[in-house]
């Protein structure tokens, strides 16, 4: 056996990994075994690279990796759990400017001096060179949209529509030029440039709240520029494992946006949330009458002589870190006798499932966790509905009124509950921007303030009861 | 000869991206985002293209620097990308031991 056939052996073995990694995260138990198998498959996949006869510059590469190496494994451990989508957008951008990096240190490599770039290979080039340069900017606006460094809100301005697909059709021409006419570097880098604005221009006006949509789909697109490059090297496990990327990707993407029943159209050109950025008028109105503000005393008598309970979490949980705040209230109302569970809106967090994450970290027992189709049939026989942070997943507005921009969202029906308890910092519309009916319903109190803080004088109440 | 080889690989990325629809089908959404963080990781692939590109003979020294980034790039895609799906995954697995300390 020759060792270009050992090697293309070894990157066999690692799209196995790749497939097994995949496999294994269909259940809680043996995700953790998948993620390891497909770590080794890369280290594989790395060493068989390593191994190639005829690579040089050896100690300037491993150089290069053993710096970088450990800035990924720092970011990686250092991240809390809450800001964890940025950190899946900022590892999915580094992932696409390196491939349009790829693409552009190859574009030399291959083109025959005198003579032309084959067709396959020239197309590959210049399809990872702006899929990759797209990913790369676009995944960079939506960590800092994330990360609150810029806005979430949607960024809009007339004509951008126009502004976008103008400099789309211009980047699909250059492209053309590039493969049927002069092949010149300096094209390229235009190109790969020109990638970079339309990925920020693209992003720009997709709201935050559809930021976990955009990161899927860019993640999507990341996966597709490394297909691509695997077509220029001619290397199997690049196609593989960047189509199947590209499927999963497109696949969730696809998910997300039938979880929040909206198109993906919608969510990439609907500018999500800008109507309610405009007049305040409503928000005024709803600011006064209805809203009855109450005291931690007066919730905790309310949880403490409950049967049944029903924590709602939201973002706004994640966010003040009071996942285990929120464990320790539910054991002690358990002890009283009183039945607590959880309600998991699939688009509850940032991300799907990302709600899962961060109460599986404060070791809030599995069989507890309701999905939103067992919990909904629940709420007319819950006592208390505890909605922590949570906002546009608990708005009736999206079951009764056709002018809302989330009509037609599958929502938890809290206000079904006997009694409605919202622990929120203050009046202001959550992260889709849109005002919530339920705030003023009868049934609904509010009890403002950080929910950490909200929780933990929560605790201490029902203890002295 | 040419053609053919182009013909095998457009038939493997076909079947990649079924067994990518097949896989990711039966992934529960409780586990969407440790599947984003770890098809992140895997994409992570793109280093072996980095490494392959650095590698070439005779490179100039701007395509050698651009080659290097590139490796750079991968390389924190990689090494990020697993580290933090392991990270999450770890918060499941740990549900099993309700009485371990934070």
């Amino acid at each position: 056996m020759s060792r270009s056939d050992a090697i293309a052996l070894a990157y066999l073995a690692t799209i196995i990994a790749f497939i097994l990694a995949l496999r294994f995260l269909s259940s809680p138990t043996t995700a953790p075994l998948g993620n390891r198998i497909g770590a080794i498959g890369m280290a594989i996949a790395i060493a068989a690279t390593f191994a190639q006869p005829d690579l040089h510059n050896y100690w300037s590469i491993l150089i290069v990796m053993a710096i970088s190496a450990p800035v990924g494994a720092y970011a990686a451990r250092a991240v809390k759990m809450t800001a964890m989508p940025q950190m899946v957008a900022l590892f999915n951008g580094v992932g696409g400017g390196a491939a349009a990096l790829v693409a552009l240190a190859d574009f030399y490599a291959v083109a025959p001096d005198p003579g032309r770039i084959k067709a396959d290979v020239g197309i590959s080039i210049v399809l990872s060179a702006l899929i990759g340069g797209i990913s790369f900017a676009g995944s960079l606006v939506a960590f800092a949209k994330l990360q609150e460094l810029i806005r979430g809100r949607p960024i809009v301005y007339r004509g951008q529509k126009v502004v976008n697909a103008a400099l789309l059709c211009g980047l699909v021409a250059l492209a053309l030029v590039i493969l049927v006419g002069p092949q010149r570097e300096s094209l390229l880098i235009v190109l790969v440039a020109g990638a970079l604005v339309f990925g920020v221009l693209f992003v720009l006006p997709i709201g935050g709240a559809d930021m976990p949509v955009v990161i899927s789909l860019l993640n999507a697109f990341t996966g597709l520029a490394a297909a691509a490059t695997g077509f220029v090297l001619h290397n199997n496990v690049l196609i593989v494992s960047g189509m199947l990327v590209g499927a999963s990707g497109t696949l969730l993407t696809i998910l997300m946006g039938r979880a929040m029943n909206r198109s993906l159209a919608n969510v990439l050109f609907g500018a999500f949330g800008q109507v309610a950025a405009g007049p305040s008028g409503a928000a005024a109105d709803m600011d006064g009458a209805g809203v009855r503000a109450t005291t931690t005393d007066d919730v905790a008598v309310m949880l403490a002589y409950a049967k049944k309970v029903v924590v709602v979490p939201g973002y706004g949980l994640a966010v003040a870190q009071a996942q285990h705040d929120v464990r320790a209230l539910a054991d002690l109302l358990e002890q009283r006798g009183v039945e607590v569970s959880y309600a998991i809106h699939p688009v509850a967090g940032r991300m799907p499932g990302h709600m899962n994450v961060l109460l599986a970290e404060a070791n809030v027992p599995y069989p507890q966790l309701k999905e939103m189709d067992d919990a909904n049939p629940d709420f007319p026989r819950t006592d208390v509905a505890l909605v922590i942070g949570a906002n546009d997943v608990v708005n009736p507005d999206a079951r009764s009124n056709s002018g809302s921009p989330i009509y037609g969202m599958p929502i938890l029906n809290v206000d079904e509950a006997q009694q409605v308890v919202v622990l929120k910092r203050s009046m202001n519309p959550g992260f889709a921007g849109i005002e919530n009916p339920l705030f003023v319903n009868p049934r609904t109190v509010m009890l403002f303030g950080d929910a950490k803080d909200s929780v933990e004088k929560l605790i201490s109440s029902v203890k002295n009861l | 000869m040419q053609t053919a080889q182009v013909i095998i690989e457009l038939t493997v990325l076909v079947l990649a991206i079924f067994i990518g629809f097949e896989v990711i089908s039966k992934v529960p959404t409780m586990l969407h985002t440790p599947l984003m963080s770890g098809t992140n990781a895997i994409h992570g692939i793109v280093l072996v293209g980095a490494i392959v590109v650095a590698g070439l003979p005779d490179q100039t020294t701007w395509i050698r620097i651009v080659a290097l980034a590139a490796v750079a790039l991968g390389t924190i895609n990689v090494v990020g990308g697993f580290v933090v799906t392991d990270r999450m995954l770890g918060m499941f697995k740990r549900r099993r031991e309700p009485d371990e300390p934070e």
